[in-house]
């Protein structure tokens, strides 16, 4: 694999380089003290693997990723513990290794590398990511201080959009979770879940009643927006 | 300080490549010191966010030079420092192992 390493620290990009050279499946392409020097990079050559530190001064490895059209893979390194669950939010994040690096862990992180096919290859249309949820349970973690949270989402009754934030409403608990409503509902079941309002995603099962433009649902009244009022009267049994 | 930087891990790094040994040691011995002097600048201008950065960067040459207890001490005074708290304790520590690590990359 033709790799690349950005690492403001020299330090680590002498150690990444020496690590590199005792792996066979790897051959380092180009090092870099900044992030902006190796998009130039990327914008002229092919590469599958980017070695990135997530913690360099103006413009951190996650600026970086999300500035980069189609990233490679990205394994990161890092003497921070506390990024390791904002980089599970990211396909092409491989892995992430903590510094001081041994060859034992890196060699692991190249295999995973090797083996590594991005999501975006794996789930092509939204129903292949119905199916992933169901197999996993119907569960759906989220990410809040740090945490990976599980909800069951057969329990969810209400997503609601809250500016940068939205607010998954279940039986039992409320979460406000740092997300889009197109992202949420991209990996909602279908058949459970419809968005009623550009600010209200309900679970169709979980209706009490409707009333001319609103639904109750549990406790909460809900407004229904005349464009998404023809889907959601399709997916009731009516008599 | 109990614990004394040492050579296990470059040492298990470079599986005896003594030629990389002495040029890990040279790019240390180029970085090191101007971190220490940046932290110690943005100290004395009570910029406790960049003397962080400084902190983080220094706590990899920590655990480049073998020191694993000294690296909690990095830790948690990288930690305080972005949330704008000078410890006094920590601060102390920071500067044994400081001294510690350019004493011994000079005689490296």
């Amino acid at each position: 694999m033709q790799c690349i390493i950005v690492d403001d620290e020299a330090a680590a990009r002498t150690i990444l380089k020496k690590l590199a050279s005792n792996n066979e499946n790897l051959e380092v392409q180009a090092e870099f003290s900044n992030a902006l020097q190796a998009i130039k990079h990327l914008n002229q050559h092919e590469v599958e693997l980017i070695f990135l530190d997530i913690h360099m001064p103006d413009f951190t490895g996650f600026d970086f990723i999300q500035t980069i059209k189609n990233p490679p893979k990205i394994i990161l390194s890092t003497s921070d513990r506390n990024f390791a669950i904002e980089a599970f939010e990211y396909d092409c994040i491989v892995d992430y290794i903590v510094k001081p690096i041994t060859q034992e862990r890196f060699d692991k992180a190249i295999k995973k590398a090797l083996s590594f096919t991005p999501k975006d290859e794996k789930d092509t249309s939204s129903e292949k990511v119905d199916t992933n949820i169901k197999e996993s349970g119907n569960d759906l973690y989220v990410n809040i201080d740090r945490r990976l949270i599980k909800i069951d989402i057969p329990s969810i009754y209400l997503i609601e959009a809250r500016g940068d934030y939205i607010l998954i409403k279940t039986s039992g608990k409320n979460y406000t979770v740092h997300s889009t409503m197109k992202k949420i509902e991209e990996k909602l079941p279908e058949n459970l879940f419809l968005k009623i309002h550009r600010s209200f995603i309900i679970n169709v099962d979980k209706i009490i009643d409707i009333e001319d433009n609103s639904v109750l649902i549990e406790k909460d009244v809900i407004p229904v927006s005349r464009s998404n009022r023809p889907e959601l009267m399709k997916r009731l049994n009516l008599l | 300080m109990e614990e004394k930087p040492n050579y296990s891990y470059i040492s298990q790094l470079s599986g005896g490549d003594k030629d990389f040994e002495e040029q890990l040691l040279d790019v240390v011995r180029l970085e090191l010191p101007q971190e220490i002097e940046n932290y110690k600048n943005h100290l004395e201008i009570d910029n406790f966010m960049r003397a962080g950065d400084d902190v983080h960067k220094i706590k990899h040459k920590i655990s480049i030079l073998g020191l694993e207890k000294s690296y909690q001490v990095a830790i948690d005074h990288e930690d305080n420092l972005r949330e704008g708290v000078l410890d006094d304790d920590l601060y102390k520590r920071f500067e044994e192992i400081l001294n510690a690590m350019t004493k011994f990359i000079e005689k490296a």
